[in-house]
């Protein structure tokens, strides 16, 4: 395995901009590593075929002196929930098979923009709407750490990629943990930028006033550098935030705890998640504390409906936003046997081209919004959502961040909770409150659990507005952990280099 | 609150246009059954003291010049659809014979 895939973002940067290294080679590097394991991860819809094209453009234009941004020549992967041009952008569904979108998302027009070299599309649960990659219309994604695990969700795909060195970065997006949660299972780290931080223009909605695009990375610093990249106001995404930010990567940079107050939220804190998890996050925390910060226990009470508001709110929104897949703009259309009217093949199409998730989901939202339930259903959901703000304003008047282990379990079998809806839900109980509320959420690996031998990762939560502070306790933890651990945890993952081998002797390379 | 028939998920199949199969609309009877019994627990919290939150960082009306912005052009739009016929969208009959 070439040495140039290990690299983090930040380090590639760096032999890049000294010119020890060029574009072409380190995308190269990535994409033989694709073609060497993704036969086994699946993390990929999509592979560039223009990337190499971009890296050579980025090299000469480095070559003529031109000022590039901190990572340009970086090579990322993108999930496929964000429109791009030139690359299918499917969202995981059949119903956009093959689709490529006229205009880029604002993210991707921004990773561009700074030099990046686009790998291609990560895979992701149908329309974002799941945590295991399972509702994938094209097949699930396998967790590099045992290929019999899933990688999480929606965004296992993106997560996957960097935990198995397929690129050293990527873009996610979170509605309820889709960016978190797979970094909480795959040892990598992922930010949920506040809402309204980073533009949603071209981010194919799945519910709007939840979602947010964000970094996906294997270390601290390099989340921030990207966030730095993507974040900013856009006057395409009417939601998006005008005010300035400060640079993420110099809280990495400058991180310190001392002083530091964490919050533990308690009803996050439970029996209801596995012994190695609270192990794991229990520890995290005495380091943290060992090195200045101040540990308070706060309350949430009202973060035990937050999962029940979450699932009235996104099926609502979703089920509107879906109604743009008519079979008539883009996308797939089924004709019925011997034609019909309009109606008929939007019905016919809709029926052959969303999986079983999404059709849960439409309906459940079309039943919420409902004439004669949309008080008690959507609009007590709407409420709850401001009890669980008032949560975070009152803890956040005692402490600086809030910290909770990201998820209940480390990465489950795939197919475990395939056929129970409600059962795969809970894995989003730690995730959702933040959507909910809007506030900046980052998910850092905490260890291995002991019992599984599986990354556990750890949650912290800030204000809105305050991702800097996210990128502050991330980054120390992460220095902390590192120098115990004696090297970054993905060095712990198995080698995927025997599926390598055997890709190369079936002839799949 | 939560009893749902089948009857009631077919016609919301029809609002959403889902031209669902009847095992389809069976299986996802028992699960909207389960799943909204499940969800009905936010209306404990939920009293008519508290007001209701559609979005969660207030921004007001952001407003821009009433001028053209970088639009996608007539062709870039027809792109991706199933049928067009150069300049416009070709949808099948509006109106079915017994309409």
């Amino acid at each position: 395995m070439s040495d140039l895939i290990r690299l983090s973002a930040a380090d590639l940067a760096a032999k890049l901009a000294s010119g020890e290294v060029s574009s072409v080679e380190a995308t190269q590097a990535h994409l033989d590593r694709i073609a060497a394991v993704d036969g086994a991860v699946h993390a990929f819809l999509h592979v560039n075929d223009a990337a190499l094209e971009s890296a050579a453009d980025v090299d000469r234009r480095r070559a003529a002196g031109e000022e590039l941004g901190p990572l340009a020549g970086v090579p990322i992967a993108i999930k496929d929930v964000l429109v791009t041009t030139g690359m299918p952008s499917t969202s995981g569904s059949r119903i956009l098979e093959g689709w490529i979108p006229p205009y880029d998302a604002t993210p991707v027009r921004k990773v561009r923009e700074a030099g990046m070299v686009p790998l291609g599309k990560t895979n992701m649960d149908e329309f974002a709407m799941g945590s295991s990659t399972e509702h994938s219309a094209y097949g699930p994604t396998h967790n590099p750490w045992d290929l019999e695990r899933i990688p999480g969700g929606s965004g296992g795909g993106s997560a996957a990629a960097v935990a198995a060195f397929e690129a050293p970065l990527a873009l996610g997006s979170d509605t309820g943990g889709s960016i978190r949660q797979p970094a909480h299972v795959t040892g990598t780290v992922g930010t949920k930028p506040t809402y309204g931080g980073v533009s949603r223009y071209g981010s194919i909605a799945l519910a709007s006033s939840l979602d947010q695009v964000g970094p996906v990375s294997r270390t601290v610093l390099d989340a921030a550098l990207l966030h730095d990249v993507i974040a900013g106001h856009d006057p395409h995404d009417q939601t998006s935030i005008p005010d300035p930010w400060p640079s993420m990567a110099e809280a990495v940079r400058n991180a310190d705890v001392s002083g530091l107050r964490i919050g533990v939220v308690k009803e996050l804190d439970s029996d209801g998640f596995q012994s190695g998890v609270r192990q794991r996050f229990h520890e995290a925390l005495e380091l943290l504390a060992a090195n200045g910060a101040e540990i308070v226990e706060v309350g949430a009470p009202n973060f035990e409906y937050a999962i029940a508001a979450y699932y009235l709110i996104l099926p609502a929104e979703a089920s509107s936003n879906l109604a743009k897949f008519d079979s008539v703009r883009f996308g797939l259309r089924v004709v019925p046997e011997g034609g019909g009217t309009v109606e008929e093949v939007m019905a016919a199409t809709r029926e052959a081209g969303f999986g079983p998730e999404v059709k849960r989901r439409i309906i459940l939202g079309t039943y919420a919004l409902s004439a004669g339930y949309y008080d008690a259903y959507y609009g007590s959901a709407q409420k709850v959502r401001t009890l669980v703000q008032q949560d975070f304003a009152s803890a956040f008047d005692r402490v600086d961040v809030l910290a909770t282990p990201t998820a209940p379990t480390t990465a489950f079998r795939l197919g475990e909770k395939l056929d129970d809806p409600l059962a795969m839900y809970l894995n989003d109980v730690a995730t959702i409150p933040a959507n909910l509320a809007g506030v900046p959420g980052i998910s850092v690996p905490a260890g291995l659990a002991p019992e599984d031998g599986l990354p556990v990762g750890v949650q912290f939560l800030a204000p809105a507005r305050e991702d800097a502070r996210l990128y502050n306790v991330g980054g120390a933890l992460e220095h902390l952990l590192v120098d115990r651990w004696g090297g970054p945890i993905l060095s712990q993952a198995p080698d995927l280099s025997t599926h390598e081998l055997m890709a190369t002797e079936e002839g799949v390379v | 609150m939560s009893e749902i028939s089948a009857e009631q998920v077919a016609h919301l199949a029809n609002l959403a246009r889902i031209a669902l199969t009847e095992e389809e609309i069976e299986h996802l009877t028992t699960e909207l059954g389960q799943i909204m019994q499940a969800v009905e627990q936010v209306s404990e919290v939920a009293t008519s003291d508290v007001a209701a939150t559609s979005h969660p960082i207030p921004l007001h009306n952001p407003l821009r010049e009433d001028v053209p912005s970088d639009v996608l052009t007539v062709d870039q739009v027809l792109s991706g659809a199933p049928e067009h016929d150069g300049t416009r969208f070709v949808v099948s009959a509006i109106l079915g014979e017994e309409q």
